[in-house]
């Protein structure tokens, strides 16, 4: 076998140009393959980290109505026996196994707008939270301070507001330290946060995306201890959970939808929690770009094929330019399986050596893909050890024919060509 | 007796045509002989050879090596029969032309399943007695006509096996590497390998001890004068 190998990399050595013309078909198309999968790769993860939210890991339980985001305008009424999500209910959300942590708030759709001096922004939402609000979805202090816990004992009108918030109201003003008028009641700008992760929904072909749509004109936070100066008690709430792991959030969602719907009393108003389901909307996407991709797949497969071919055409005429080598062989003993097992391997051993440099083209194809285009590409090893395998099976595959010819060939008719 | 064939027949066809090349032909081959079959072109020297070394089949006959009756064997056993119990020496040399002389006489043994290190060692120990030590990593092309049959008698050797089969080996050679390979044949004959040796040149058939002459797909003994050239 050793020595088979051998001879096969020596009769590649002695004929390299026509080897390497040989091996061409197989290099493009593994090198094609490479690249399309290294493609899919990386695109399935930014499409998993961009939409997931990079391990972040939050999970959206919100109120819904007709399969909708169930959203309370201002001046709307406040649906009855939906009530806030209580410190008991929390807990055992907490001791769900996919949980990390959980926090609540109350929102409001603001048309009319808020006021600050004679400038006003209308079309945000206001929420109220608790203290572990910006620590479970990810916000970072811009400027000024978060709510500590004096502003909750004490009811202060404090407001946080997101930078898209702070752009709105006060141009380039620096907005801390400011008033202002929240349905007539006046609050105290203590600080601008901003989301984590630079979430920016490049795909917007998902209907889901009214989530993100909705943050458009920006976001006001105020105590929940505050929510009621402007508004009223016990109203309905909004959960956000983080799960322990990305894997997790699906599960993690359902559980704490059920949880919560458990509290529910009013099934008249047909409103209930709903898990966003960021995963399985991620698999989605990931499933429509494989599908195009795998196109490219078949595409690359045709030119292994021809590859293959390629190389059956180059064995017949090394089978026939041999056939004295051959029959010299046969009449010093070898036996046919010697001779097939010879060429087989000859023939292997150039797919692979093509396979072997297609990964390494198509390595190189994805980084200049990856530069010019700036799609995200990840080269995976499963995939370049798939590739070479499949390289090696295409040469014993089509190896064959000339093979198994090589081994039938009459060793007297072989020496007494010349 | 080491070689027994009885009433060979072989028949070629050709379209519709039967060509008879060998007629009852009849060989016996006692162990250490050394024989010479003589005869023009075309008379059927090769076709009974390749019987002879289990490359053909006779169309008809019997045959019998070292008491084995090698024509009721498979492909699978002629191969072996070729490769442990008969060394072949051909006209054109049939070396491969990019291995080297080392490598060329290690290839029987790779067949023969016999590991790296044996194999160098067996086929350095050969070529140094046809007398090519210093030229065991000369590729044949950086070889003269006498030093290839010197390596292909090596590797038809190296397997040490009884009997040595030569088609025409002088038939590419001047007549000082005759003279020479010839001082080969006969050392391997005295060591006891029987020869079974191919030529239509009255002055190498000499060398042998026995002549059979082959006309038109018949045999005849040439009795006695062997020995006068
Ligand atoms: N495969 C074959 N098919 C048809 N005729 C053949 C074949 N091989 C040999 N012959 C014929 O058999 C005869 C003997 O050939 P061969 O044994 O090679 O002669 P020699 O070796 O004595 O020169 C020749 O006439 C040759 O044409
Ligand atoms: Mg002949």
């Amino acid at each position: 076998m050793f020595e088979n190998i051998r001879l096969a990399f020596q009769g590649i050595w002695s004929h390299k140009m026509r080897s390497f013309l040989t091996m061409l078909g197989i290099i493009i198309g593994i090198a094609a393959i490479i690249a399309i999968v290294a493609t899919i790769t990386g695109t399935n993860e930014e499409i998993k980290n961009k939409l997931v939210g990079s391990g972040n890991n939050t999970v959206n339980v919100k109120l819904s109505q007709g399969g909708y985001d169930y959203t309370i305008y201002s001046g709307d009424e406040i649906p009855w026996g939906i009530p806030a999500v209580t410190q008991e209910t929390k807990d055992k959300i907490l001791e769900l196994d996919e949980v990390e942590s959980v926090t609540t708030y109350s929102s409001r759709y603001l048309y009319d707008g808020v006021y600050y001096g004679t400038a006003s922004v209308s079309s945000l939402m206001i929420m109220g939270v608790d203290t572990s609000y910006f620590s479970t979805c990810s916000y970072r202090m811009k400027s000024g301070r978060g709510f500590d816990q004096e502003d909750y004992d004490l009811y202060r009108k404090v407001l946080i507001i997101d930078d898209v918030a702070a752009k709105g109201l006060f141009k380039k003003e620096n907005p801390l330290g400011k008033t202002v008028e929240i349905s007539g009641t006046p609050f105290t700008v203590i600080g601008v946060v901003k989301k984590q992760s630079d979430f920016e929904p490049e795909i917007s072909s998902i209907e889901d995306y009214y989530t993100y749509a909705s943050d458009s004109n920006g976001l006001l936070f105020i105590p929940k201890a505050s929510w009621p100066i402007v508004y009223s008690y016990d109203e309905p709430e909004n959960v956000v959970i983080r799960a322990r792991s990305t894997d997790d959030m699906t599960q993690a969602g359902q559980k704490t939808a059920k949880i919560l719907n458990a509290t529910i009393t009013n099934s008249e108003t047909n409103i209930k929690y709903r898990a966003e389901d960021l995963l399985g909307q991620a698999q989605q996407l990931q499933d429509l770009s494989n599908a195009t991709n795998m196109q490219l797949v078949w595409i690359a497969g045709i030119s292994l094929l021809v590859g293959g071919i390629g190389v059956m055409n180059i064995m017949l005429v090394s089978v026939t330019e041999r056939i004295s080598e051959i029959g010299l062989k046969k009449a010093i003993g070898a036996r046919k399986g010697t001779i097939l097992a010879q060429f087989l391997t000859e023939a292997a051993v150039l797919t692979s050596l093509g396979g072997l440099l297609g990964v390494a083209a198509g390595a190189g194809a994805a980084q200049v893909i990856h530069k010019v285009s700036g799609v995200a590409v990840g080269v995976s090893v499963p995939a370049a050890v798939i590739a070479v395998v499949f390289s090696t099976v295409i040469g014993v595959v089509f190896g064959f024919l000339p093979s198994v010819q090589a081994a039938n060939l009459d060793p007297i008719e072989a020496l007494r060509r010349e | 007796m080491i070689l027994k064939l009885d009433h060979i027949y072989k028949d070629y066809i050709q379209g519709k045509m039967v060509v008879p090349v060998l007629k009852d032909v009849s060989l016996h081959v006692e162990e250490g002989e050394y024989v010479a079959i003589m005869g023009p072109s075309g008379s059927g020297k090769s076709t009974l050879m390749n019987i002879v070394g289990c490359l053909d089949r006779p169309t008809s006959g019997t045959y019998e090596l070292a008491g084995q009756n090698v024509l009721n064997q498979d492909d699978k056993a002629m191969a072996h029969i070729r490769l442990h119990n008969l060394g072949f020496v051909f006209q054109n040399f049939q070396l491969l032309p990019r291995q080297s002389a080392l490598e060329n006489v290690c290839l029987p043994l790779v067949y023969a399943g016999v590991k790296k290190k044996e194999r160098v060692a067996r086929a350095s120990e050969a070529l140094t007695r046809v007398g090519l030590e210093e030229r065991m990593y000369f590729k044949p092309t950086q070889l003269s006509g006498g030093q290839k049959q010197r390596v292909a008698i090596a590797r038809a050797m190296v397997n040490r096996p009884k009997i040595l089969l030569a088609d025409e080996p002088t038939g590419a050679l001047d007549s000082k590497s005759s003279t020479q390979l010839m001082e080969l044949f006969e050392q391997l004959n005295r060591e006891g390998v029987t020869i079974i040796m191919i030529t239509h040149a009255p002055e190498i058939a000499a060398y042998a001890k026995r002549v059979v002459d082959i006309f038109d797909g018949e045999i005849s003994e040439r009795k006695g004068d062997s020995d006068e050239g």
